[in-house]
């Protein structure tokens, strides 16, 4: 990529950020090196009474949430057969294949031993969340490898394997939406198991679903948030005929995830605890203003739909309102059982900043030199489709 | 249903020799500390004028055994709930799950382990009671079968109906447990969690996972003919605007 160079000195914004990844990256390997020399009790803020933390309530509920743009939109593409969604496929599954590699380094560094990681494909318990956990991460992020791999393959030439991957991409697509559903929902069945500990305004039997649902939703405004993201740094267009639907199918999942958190509430008699405009009660309000009523309301407005900035904002909004969620199931609801407060520590920040600004570092890399977006590499000339 | 302690806090005097027994039998490091901790098995607390024992309350149906990918943690059938850390690859759900709030870790160390009461897994094995139980001159715990334990306990409860809450703890509290407690003052001024469901919370996870292999099944039929559908449409599409075609040419 002779042209990247130019990219990068044409403007200064890139080089900018990049030193910030590169300055956010190396803060993250010192916090790996003490965490795995002094213990976790040296980095983080947990406890005996507060054993999870952000590692798991942003690191890996979000980063496994936030990559479910791929499951959707594969499925939208490959079995709904909705084919003028194909060109935003790619980004989509980058993203996935980029969320799950940022878990599975979260994982490494949460876990007491994470050299024992292998030990869930020996040693099975069929009766354990962490295990369906386990294994759907392994084998989701390898479908995510293997449906991305066409890329990379077609970048350097080697078409024949692309084209049979290609032709696989049918029971691909059904593994990929099945094993997405399983890990999205056993998300919210880790919750299950803490009826005397989580929050009444936060548990219900319902969780799995409610993880699965707003996952779509939140996933959906992902995939508008990335082309927004990619629009700036690169100056493209924004696929407006293409996302205004999709706001469209976001507005129905995270109404229908809505109406599904009311009912819970509802059914744990919970409402009370709302107005009485505790701790709990205002981080509830703020979560569902944010990502569930604001994103309903303004994008079921197809003026407002249509509207790049409104569009963008919407998708904002549901993704920062998911954020909040998992991490109000996470935290917020299970800090009065546990007697504690957790704030995490400066150094639990580092490493999950550092993680996203690593992927999101990727992810511009990978922009630039691969087929990610129609159009080929960007600042690859004028020649769009290398590799063919 | 195997061996158990019954711990009863109106013969306790708070000696604290149950708790340096436990250190010495399973060479944990460290003084016995006022609250459980990975080097800590058990702890005597004073409340409300009696002493209560925090210890590893063997549910019949553990929550952390349930929950642990690796089955690092088992209930054995003599009654304990045994923990092999060679397994553990230091997930810490057993932490988030346990009802009871048991399992602790070894923040403080860079290859940390989960710590909490085997009830003397090696000595039971061997016949021999718990090391506390024995260590114990009060008969304030004492081991023994039980359904043994469990008629002592009513014994108790019946003899001295005023000196006893008419409750045996443990009996019940998240699906029954091997160690149990009596006492003169409600069990939640004791700092026992009380409002605990009677059903073993790993069923309501299990429920859940018990469905998967139907699901899977009936989720990828759906899926493939979603698929089947919207492929045949488009072929369909395709063949139709073949023949308009020809017909025009025609």
């Amino acid at each position: 990529m002779t042209d990247t160079a130019t990219l990068a000195s044409r403007r200064f914004r890139p080089g900018f950020w990049t030193f910030v990844a590169g300055i956010l990256f190396l803060a993250f390997l010192t916090v790996t090196v003490i965490r795995f020399t002094k213990g976790l009790g040296a980095v983080t803020n947990l406890s005996d009474k507060f054993p999870w933390g952000i590692w798991i309530g942003f690191d890996l509920l979000c980063g496994v949430g936030l990559a479910a743009g791929a499951f959707t939109l594969t499925a939208v593409v490959h079995l709904f057969n909705l084919k003028k969604f194909e060109p935003i496929v790619r980004p989509t599954i980058l993203t996935g294949f980029l969320g799950y590699s940022f878990v599975i380094v979260a994982l490494l560094l949460d876990l007491g031993q994470p050299w024992r990681i292998w030990h869930a494909i020996i040693y099975w318990n069929p009766h354990s969340v962490m295990f369906e956990v386990a294994w759907c991460v392994m084998l989701y992020t390898t479908v995510l490898a293997v449906e991305f791999a066409p890329v990379v393959l077609e970048r350097f030439g080697f078409n024949a394997p692309a084209r049979f991957i290609h032709r696989l991409i049918t029971p691909l697509v059904i593994l990929g939406v099945m094993l997405s559903t399983l890990h999205q929902s056993s998300l919210g069945t880790l919750y299950l198991i803490v009826p005397s500990k989580l929050h009444p305004l936060w548990y219900s039997p319902m969780l799995p679903v409610q993880f699965y649902i707003s996952a779509i939703g939140a996933g959906i405004g992902m995939v508008v948030l990335e082309s927004y993201l990619s629009k700036r740094a690169f100056h493209r267009h924004l696929e407006m005929d293409l996302l205004e639907p999709l706001a469209r199918g976001m507005v129905v999942a995270l109404g229908i995830y809505g109406l599904m958190r009311l009912q819970a509430i509802q059914r744990n008699h919970a409402f009370g605890s709302i107005l009485e405009f505790g701790y709990e009660g205002r981080m509830f309000l703020l979560e569902f203003t944010l990502g569930v009523i604001l994103p309903v309301a303004l994008m079921s407005f197809r003026r407002l739909r249509s509207d790049p900035n409104w569009l963008v904002a919407g998708a904002f909004m549901a993704v920062l309102g998911f954020v909040m969620n998992r991490l109000n199931v996470s935290i917020t609801g299970m800090e009065a059982a546990s007697g504690t407060r957790y704030i995490p520590s400066a150094m639990e920040i580092i490493v999950s900043v550092g993680l996203v600004a690593t992927g999101m570092a990727v992810f511009a890399f990978a922009v630039r030199n691969f087929s990610i977006f129609p159009g080929g590499p960007i600042g690859a000339g004028p020649d769009p489709k290398p590799g063919a | 249903m195997g061996m158990g302690l019954l711990f009863d806090a109106t013969r306790c005097v708070g000696c604290g020799a149950c708790s340096s027994a436990c250190k010495e039998q399973n060479k944990l490091p460290g003084p016995v500390e006022e609250v459980l901790t990975a080097y800590t098995w058990t702890t005597v607390q004073p409340r409300e004028g009696l002493n209560v024992r925090r210890m590893c309350m063997h549910c019949e149906v553990p929550t952390c055994a349930s929950v642990c990918p690796v089955a690092a943690l088992t209930k054995t059938p003599e009654g304990p709930v045994v923990y092999d850390a060679e397994r553990c690859m230091g997930c810490r759900y057993c932490m988030m799950a346990c009802p009871f709030e048991i399992p602790k870790y070894q923040w403080d160390r860079p290859v940390p382990i989960v710590g909490k009461c085997i009830l003397c897994s090696g000595r039971i094995k061997e016949g021999k009671q718990t090391a506390c139980a024995e260590a114990c001159a009060y008969e304030a715990t004492v081991f023994g079968k039980k359904e043994d334990l469990v008629w002592e306990a009513r014994t108790r409860l019946r003899q001295k109906p005023g000196e006893y809450v008419n409750h045996i703890y443990g009996l019940t509290e998240a699906g029954g447990t091997s160690v149990m407690a009596i006492s003169s003052v409600p069990f939640d001024k004791l700092g026992l969690k009380t409002k605990l469901p009677g059903e073993p919370p790993a069923m309501r996870t299990w429920q859940v996972l018990s469905n998967i292999p139907d699901f899977v099944a009936v989720w990828g039929v759906l899926l493939y003919g979603v698929h089947w559908i919207t492929a045949r449409r488009e072929d369909v599409a395709h063949a139709e605007a073949k023949d308009n075609g020809r017909e025009n040419r025609s």
